[in-house]
Parts: structure tokens; C-alpha cells; sequence
């Protein structure tokens, strides 16, 4: 039934890719490894902490906004504080986090390959990656200043700020290289690598997001890549393209940074509801519910989330043509989420569901996401949002979307993968409290923007009207609660590394896809020998009790 | 899927290739002629056609698109695809006021 | 259940697999410039009269010349693959070079192009251009950004071309093993596609 050769002796394990074997030793083992795990247990490295500054700043921003005047920091350093917080929670942050640690280390396991197509653009990858990030850093201390136009960077200001704008755009220059090298790799090594038997659709559904991703990774970031070359083109030179004084035309800036940026938050959520559709069916103990409508509508939100840039320019003043389209099309790119959260309820539906911390927060994912998705269509609606545009409704939206999708699908994935790749279990009573802090924090923070937004509190404003004061000293609080949370979240999780349970079976929760039946640790080329793929990925018989291979191993 | 993962296949003689840079290097003559003559509109769809047409050549003779398997060429009009869906949208903004 | 009955298969190196990462690099680059294509068009759209008038001033006989020298240089390029793939390792690096040397020349007619530009007074920010109409001034700023970026890949195209003569002096690119060559010819060939359409739009829309 299970990998014989591997798993029957427990204690008589092959030496785990955690062990330097090549010819370096150390941190350059590390440094310079093209093992696909060494490289994600590096992204992981760098994304968790590039989360720590922004969490940082998103907790500055807040006690800012305790008082409606100056609380702590002037207003320039406001504004560059919120742009940091943007630029550094999107592009380092949440475009990289899935596919970078987790896409990376189970990709290649998952569907029976030994690693990614290219394992040294991989690294390469990685080194864009870092660069990009340490950049913007260190336009906080360059003289001159940090970005301080908001991370959508529009002209005309973002050519006219004395900033350090020409370092800032480089740097997400950068990053995107970095993250089509990635979707390029993921997409070839899904092409060409999957194991005998592995036919497209007995890939996990975290592959296919992270197939339906590279896609959009490959197509869609040389758009904003030009365009912020353009932006520095105009600083440096003064072509007039984005000049409006010599003829450039600023809505085209909108249209083309926006051409990227939405179809980035489905780089972002997509690998998100890849992990969600892996955790489900384990802790439900149920097969998934319609896997190909799940798997089509990855795709189907590639194609669709495209076409709808624009909603993020209702109140710019586009044609009333464009305005009728883009809303339109808005109110159909909702419609392949909504089949996966349906789906994702249904796989649930008669499960015997257990409350481990991954399913936690694949709960708290789709609650959250639930709301965020909600909220955009609610913004979708052409004159609705004419309002709600560039206030707080917005900010509330983009965090129960983002934080609350792919932040939560990030720590669920981090508490249910995070045992097979280091072979030690945190503690899941301590995980727990963790958890209800975040997501009780999470909604004391978040919730009140929503409110306050609707009532009209502006979005990037250092001063506000007395009036907003109790919103914004609720969520303060919040966001002291859900820092608590992470604390607790990740010092439980780091001791783990060390002091955690040890674990050797292969198959920690019952999982049926390929990396629950190699090795725990994972060995260094994955499989001592190709596996041969003949069963479904999900194949749970309906409601079960706990599977075959727990039984086996006790 | 399953094809030969190693070495490509046929090698075209230097023959047709030499034919395909005769053809790009007429179109590109026929493009510079017509440019003189004012179609009006069209100048600028007939200067496109004629350069599609010459990296259409490009693409399948000498890229190998042709020689590669349906994949690429998938890959490749999925990519044109969305360009085009890209200008149309766009335009849906700038040509309607 | 799926781990029993291993096949043992050596797969050493997969050449599709590489030619597939190639083609999706390109088509990265290719949207690259489709941003600055959709620029052009909504700038051309906006400001047609202005764009023929700009488009008056180029030198159609260096763009001519230049197209013809890149589709020469794809050709030698192409050739070279095939001289390697039949073995015929002096050939295909006699073309790599020439393909290489067309490379130069192409930059050489850029420079002398963008230098009489210069000279006229049209370059980004001049008192000349900037009191031109706006859709001049635009005109100029797409031909040089679009332009000056397809320069810069013909110069990333020749410095990998580069790599590809050392790799084949020293045989690591031979008869059996050509791939590197293969998709070192395909930037080449996508930097010819994208002049191919640089040059009507700018040359030749008076
Ligand atoms: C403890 C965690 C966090 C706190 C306290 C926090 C707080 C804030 C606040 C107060 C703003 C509003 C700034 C303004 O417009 O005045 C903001 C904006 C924003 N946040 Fe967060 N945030 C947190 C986590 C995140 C995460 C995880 C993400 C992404 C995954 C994120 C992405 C954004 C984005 C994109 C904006 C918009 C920035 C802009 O409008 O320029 N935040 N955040
Ligand atoms: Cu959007």
C-alpha cells in the first residue's frame, strides 16, 4: 500500500535533504543548494520575514490613527509608511509566499518529480527575489526617503516626488522578474515532469492553481514591468510618455498598472484556494467535491480575472461604454469563486470534520474570504462605487481578501506542512490559542474599516474627522489583539523546529496525495525511485474513518 | 505527451531556409513600396498584414514552431489571444466617448 | 498505493522541456512590448495627424537597411542551428559569428540614426522637440523608449550569442547536445519579430 521501501523503518531513515550532501558545507550548502526544498526553506526564510516588517508597519500605521491628528509620526512619514506597508505586504509578501515556500517544496513532490524543470533559475529566482526586497528596504534609509505614493504608484505624483522613486520601482521591477522565472518554471515542470500515470487531472488541485497562476504570472507582470520602466524612463529622461504636461496621459498609467494589478490578487488568492482545496478533503475525510469544476475554475479565473482592470477606475472617468463593460465582467469573475467555496462547503457537508489548526484556518480562510469577496462585488456595482472608491471600505476589502484569504491559507499551510518538512510537530493546543487570537483580532481590526469606509473615511489620510475616532481606536485595538496572535503563531511554530515532537510516520493527517507517502523528512531527490501514479488524488473512500495508512503505521 | 525527451528530430536542409529570407526579404520591399501608396485607413492594416505575415514565417520556420508539439503553438495564441483581448478592452475606454 | 511498481526511467536531460521554458520566457517579452504597444496605439489613436507628421522626419533608408540586416541575421542564425545539427561545427560557427557581426552592424546604423536625431534637435526634453505639438513629442518618446528597449535586447541577444561561440569552441554545444544553441537562436528570432513590427509603425507611416 505505502512506499515499502522507504517508509517500514521508521528509525532507519535515508539521511533527509535537511543534511548537507553536496560539496558545500553549511550556510553556503544552503545558499547555493538548487534543491527545490532548500529553495523554499530560503523563501520562507525571506517571506516571513519581509511579513514581519510589514506587520511592523501596519501596527505603526495604526497607532498613528489613534488620534485624529499627529499621534507619532509626522504626515510625510504617514504616507511612506502606508506605501511601505502596501508595497512590501503585496510584492515581497503575498505574490511569492504560496508558490515561493510551498509551491516550490510540493509541486515537485506532488506530482512525482525529482525537482523543478529548472532548478537553477529557481535559485536565481530566489536571488531576484531578495534583492528586490532588500531594496526597498533600504529606501527607508537612503536619503531622500522612502516611496510615498501609495503602492499604485500613479502619476503624475509618482514622477514628481522627490522620493526615492527610481530605487522603489527597480526594485518591483525586480521582483517581477523574479516571480515570471518562477511561473515560468512551475509551468514547464508541469508540463514535462509529472510522473508515468500522473495525467492532468490526477494532479492535486494546488497544482493546478499553481499552473492556472504561472499563467497569469507569465502574461500579465511584464505589463506592470513596463510600465514602471516607463515611470522611471520618465523621471530619468522626461520622454513626456507620462507627462501630462507634454502630452502623456495619466488614465493610461491606471490602465496599465491595473492590467497587472488585478489579475495579480488572483496570483495571490488562486495558490491560496489551491492550499485550501488540499486541506479540506483531508480534515473533512471526504474526496473533494467536483475537482474539475475546482481545477476548470482556477483556469476560468486566470481567463476572466483579465478583463476586469478597470473596476479599479470607475471614478477616473472612463467611457460609459468601458464603465458598462467593466462592471459587467466584474460581477462574472465572481463566479468561479463562488464554485469553489460551494464546492468547498459541499466537500464539508456529511464529513466527520476535524478541527486540527490547518482546517482552522482553511475555515477561517473561506469565512474570510467570504466577506472580502462579498464586499467586491458590493464595489463591483458601478454607481455603489463611485462612493465607496479611495475610502476605508476599500482598505476593509483588500485585507479580508488578501490577509484574510491568502494570509490564512498561508498558516494553514504553514500548520499542515510545516511537520512534513522539518519532521517535528508544533504544539496544536498552543496553535489553537493562536489561531482564535488572529482571527478574533482579525475581525476587530478589519471589521470597523468596512464600517467607517462606508461612512465615508477617506483611504490614505493622516487626519480625520472626529466623528471616525471610536472605528479607528476599535481596530487599534484589534490589530494588538491579531499581533498578539501572530506572536503566539510563530514562536510556537519556530520552537517547534527544535523542541517539537519528533515525527516519523510519512503520512501525518492522512493525506492522499505524493507527499504524504514519501518520506518525513523529505530525501533529496524525493523518491528514491519514480513513482508510478494510479490513483485519483483524492481518493478518500466517501466519510471514513481515519485511512488505511494510520492503521498500517500503529 | 510521452515524445522523445532528448534530441529534436529532423534537420531541414539550408535550402528552405534560404527560400523563407528570399520571401521575408520581398514582403519587406512590398511593405517599404506600398507605404508610398496612400490606401487611406488602411495603410496602416496593410503594413500590419505584411508584417504578420513575415513573423509567421519566423515563428514556424525558422523558431521550428512547426516542428514543435501542439503545446507550443497552443502557448503561443493563447499569448496573442490575450494581447488582442488586452487591446480591445482598452479601446472599449479610448475609442467610445 | 501508487509507489509499488516503479519503471525505472533515465531521463537525463529533457531538450523539449528546455525549448517549452524558452518559448514561455519569450512570450513574457513579447507582452513586455505589448505594453508599449498598447501605448502606441491609444497615443497613435489620440494623435494621428501628429504621428505622420513625427513620422516624416525618420530616416526610412537606415530603417529599411536595419530590417534587412536582423532578417539576415536570423537567417545566418537559423543556418547555424543546422550546420550543428548535421555536425558541421566550422560552419555553424562561422555563422554564429556573422550573426553576431550583424549585430554590430544593426547597433552601428542605431547609433548613427539616434545621433542625427540628436543632432536636428529631437531628443527627450529638447527646447526644439518640447515646443513641437504633444503628439510629436509622444511620437518621439515611444520611438525612443521602443526602440532603445529592442536595442538593449539586440545587445542581451549578441552577449548570449557570445556564450554560444565560446560554448561551441569548447564543445559543450556539439552535435548531440545543441539546445543552448537552439534557444539562443529563438531570442534572436524574437528580437527580429519585434523590429519587424517596430518598423512600419514608425517608419513607414507618413
Ligand atoms: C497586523 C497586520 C496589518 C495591519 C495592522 C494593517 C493595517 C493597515 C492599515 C491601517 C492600512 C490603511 C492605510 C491607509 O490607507 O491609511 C493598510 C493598508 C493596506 N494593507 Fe494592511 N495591515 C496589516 C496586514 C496586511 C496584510 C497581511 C496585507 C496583504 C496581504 C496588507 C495589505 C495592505 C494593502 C495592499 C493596503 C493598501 C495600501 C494603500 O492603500 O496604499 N496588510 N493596512
Ligand atoms: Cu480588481
Amino acid at each position: 500500500m505505502s512506499n515499502s521501501s522507504i517508509a517500514l523503518d521508521g528509525n532507519g531513515k535515508l539521511p533527509s535533504y535537511l543534511i548537507d550532501q553536496g560539496k558545500h558545507k553549511g550556510i553556503l550548502a544552503w545558499l547555493l543548494s538548487t534543491d527545490h526544498k532548500r529553495i523554499a526553506i530560503l523563501y520562507m526564510i525571506g517571506v516571513l520575514s519581509f511579513f514581519a516588517v510589514g506587520v511592523s508597519l501596519g501596527f505603526l500605521i495604526r497607532l498613528e490613527l489613534l488620534t485624529p491628528e499627529g499621534t507619532i509620526v509626522s504626515a510625510q512619514a504617514y504616507n511612506e509608511l502606508f506605501t511601505l506597508h502596501g508595497v512590501i505586504m503585496i510584492f515581497i509578501v503575498v505574490i511569492p509566499a504560496i508558490p515561493g515556500i510551498f509551491g516550490n517544496f510540493f509541486l515537485p513532490i506532488m506530482i512525482g518529480a525529482k525537482d523543478v524543470a529548472f532548478p537553477r533559475l529557481n535559485l536565481l529566482s530566489w536571488y531576484l527575489y531578495i534583492i528586490g526586497g532588500t531594496m526597498i528596504l533600504l529606501s527607508m534609509v537612503l536619503p531622500g526617503g522612502a516611496a510615498d505614493t501609495g503602492w499604485t504608484f500613479y502619476i503624475p505624483y509618482s514622477v514628481r516626488t522627490g522620493t526615492n522613486m527610481v530605487f522603489t520601482l527597480s526594485a518591483v521591477f525586480i521582483l517581477g522578474f523574479s516571480s515570471i522565472l518562477t511561473g515560468m518554471n512551475f509551468l514547464t515542470t508541469i508540463h514535462r515532469m509529472r510522473a508515468p500515470g500522473m495525467g492532468w487531472f490526477k494532479m492535486p488541485l494546488f497544482a493546478w492553481s499553481l499552473y492556472a497562476t504561472g499563467w497569469i504570472q507569465l502574461l500579465a507582470t511584464p505589463i506592470v514591468g513596463i510600465t514602471l520602466l516607463l515611470v522611471i524612463i520618465e523621471r530619468v529622461f522626461g520622454v513626456g510618455l507620462f507627462d501630462p504636461t507634454l502630452g502623456g496621459d495619466p488614465m493610461l498609467f491606471q490602465h496599465m498598472f491595473w492590467m497587472y494589478s488585478h489579475p495579480a490578487v488572483y496570483i495571490i488568492i488562486v495558490p491560496a484556494m489551491g492550499v485550501i482545496s488540499e486541506i479540506i478533503p483531508v480534515f473533512a475525510h471526504r474526496t473533494i467535491f467536483g475537482y474539475k469544476f475546482i481545477a476548470y475554475s482556477s483556469i476560468a479565473i486566470a481567463v476572466f480575472g483579465s478583463m476586469v482592470w478597470a473596476h479599479h477606475m470607475f471614478a477616473v472617468g472612463l467611457s460609459n461604454n468601458a464603465e458598462f463593460i467593466f462592471s459587467l465582467l466584474t460581477f462574472l469573475v465572481a463566479i468561479p469563486s463562488a464554485i469553489k467555496v460551494f464546492n468547498w462547503t459541499a466537500t464539508l457537508y456529511k464529513g466527520s470534520i476535524e478541527l486540527e489548526a490547518p482546517m482552522l484556518y482553511a475555515l477561517a480562510f473561506i469565512f474570510l474570504f467570504s466577506i472580502g469577496g462579498l464586499t467586491g462585488i458590493i464595489q463591483g456595482a458601478l454607481n455603489v462605487d463611485i462612493y465607496l472608491t479611495d475610502t476605508y471600505f476599500i482598505v476593509g476589502h483588500i485585507h479580508y481578501v488578501i490577509f484574510g484569504g491568502t494570509g490564512m491559507a498561508l498558516f494553514a499551510a504553514l500548520h499542515y506542512w510545516l511537520p512534513k518538512m522539518f519532521g517535528r510537530m508544533y504544539n496544536k493546543k498552543v496553535a489553537k490559542v493562536a489561531f482564535w487570537h488572529i482571527f478574533v483580532g482579525f475581525n476587530i481590526l478589519y471589521f470597523p474599516f468596512l464600517i467607517m469606509g462606508w461612512l465615508g473615511m477617506p483611504r490614505r489620510s493622516y487626519h480625520y474627522l472626529p466623528r471616525f475616532q471610536i472605528y479607528h481606536v476599535i481596530a487599534t485595538v484589534g490589530s494588538w489583539v491579531l499581533v498578539a496572535g501572530l506572536l503566539i503563531m510563530f514562536i510556537n511554530l519556530l520552537r517547534s523546529l527544535r523542541y517539537g515532537k519528533i515525527i516519523t510516520e510519512n503520512n501525518i493527517w492522512g493525506g492522499e496525495s505524493l507527499e504524504w507517502k514519501v518520506q518525513t523528512p523529505p530525501i533529496a531527490e524525493n523518491f528514491e525511485e519514480i513513482p508510478v501514479v494510479t490513483a485519483a488524488p483524492y481518493e478518500y473512500k466517501e466519510n471514513d474513518e481515519p485511512v488505511l495508512e494510520k492503521e498500517e503505521i500503529v | 505527451m510521452e515524445e522523445n525527451k532528448t534530441l529534436t528530430k529532423h534537420s531541414p536542409g539550408y535550402g528552405i531556409y534560404i527560400l523563407v529570407w528570399l520571401a521575408l526579404v520581398t514582403l519587406t520591399a512590398l511593405t517599404a513600396a506600398v507605404a508610398g501608396i496612400s490606401f487611406g485607413k488602411f495603410s496602416i492594416v496593410v503594413a500590419l498584414i505584411i508584417a504578420m505575415v513575415k513573423s509567421y514565417l519566423v515563428l514556424s520556420e525558422f523558431m521550428h514552431l512547426k516542428f514543435e508539439m501542439k503545446a507550443f503553438r497552443v502557448f503561443v495564441v493563447v499569448a496573442i489571444l490575450f494581447f488582442l483581448l488586452l487591446i480591445v478592452l482598452l479601446f472599449q475606454n479610448y475609442s467610445y466617448y | 498505493m501508487s509507489t509499488e511498481n516503479q519503471a525505472v526511467i533515465h531521463v537525463h536531460r529533457d531538450d523539449v522541456g528546455a525549448r517549452m521554458g524558452m518559448w514561455l520566457f519569450l512570450l513574457s517579452e513579447f507582452l513586455l512590448f505589448g505594453g508599449l504597444f498598447l501605448m502606441y496605439s491609444v497615443y497613435r489613436y489620440n494623435h494621428q495627424h501628429d504621428f505622420h507628421v513625427a513620422a516624416e522626419g525618420m530616416n526610412v533608408f537606415l530603417g529599411t537597411a536595419n530590417t534587412l540586416i536582423l532578417l539576415t541575421s536570423s537567417l545566418t542564425m537559423a543556418l547555424a542551428i543546422a550546420a550543428m545539427q548535421k555536425g558541421n561545427k566550422i560552419l555553424s560557427l562561422t555563422l554564429q559569428i556573422i550573426t553576431f557581426l550583424f549585430g554590430v552592424a544593426f547597433l552601428v546604423n542605431k547609433f548613427f540614426e539616434w545621433r542625427a536625431e540628436f543632432r536636428a534637435g529631437n531628443y527627450p526634453g529638447s527646447p526644439i522637440l518640447t515646443a513641437k505639438p504633444s503628439g510629436q513629442i509622444l511620437y518621439y518618446g515611444l520611438y525612443y523608449t521602443m526602440v532603445g528597449l529592442h536595442g538593449v535586447h539586440v545587445i542581451v541577444g549578441m552577449t548570449i550569442i557570445a556564450f554560444m561561440i565560446r560554448f561551441t569552441i569548447k564543445g559543450i554545444i556539439n552535435k548531440d547536445n545543441y539546445v543552448k544553441l537552439e534557444n539562443a537562436g529563438l531570442y534572436w528570432h524574437l528580437v527580429d519579430i519585434i523590429w519587424i513590427f517596430l518598423f512600419p509603425l514608425f517608419y513607414l507611416i507618413t
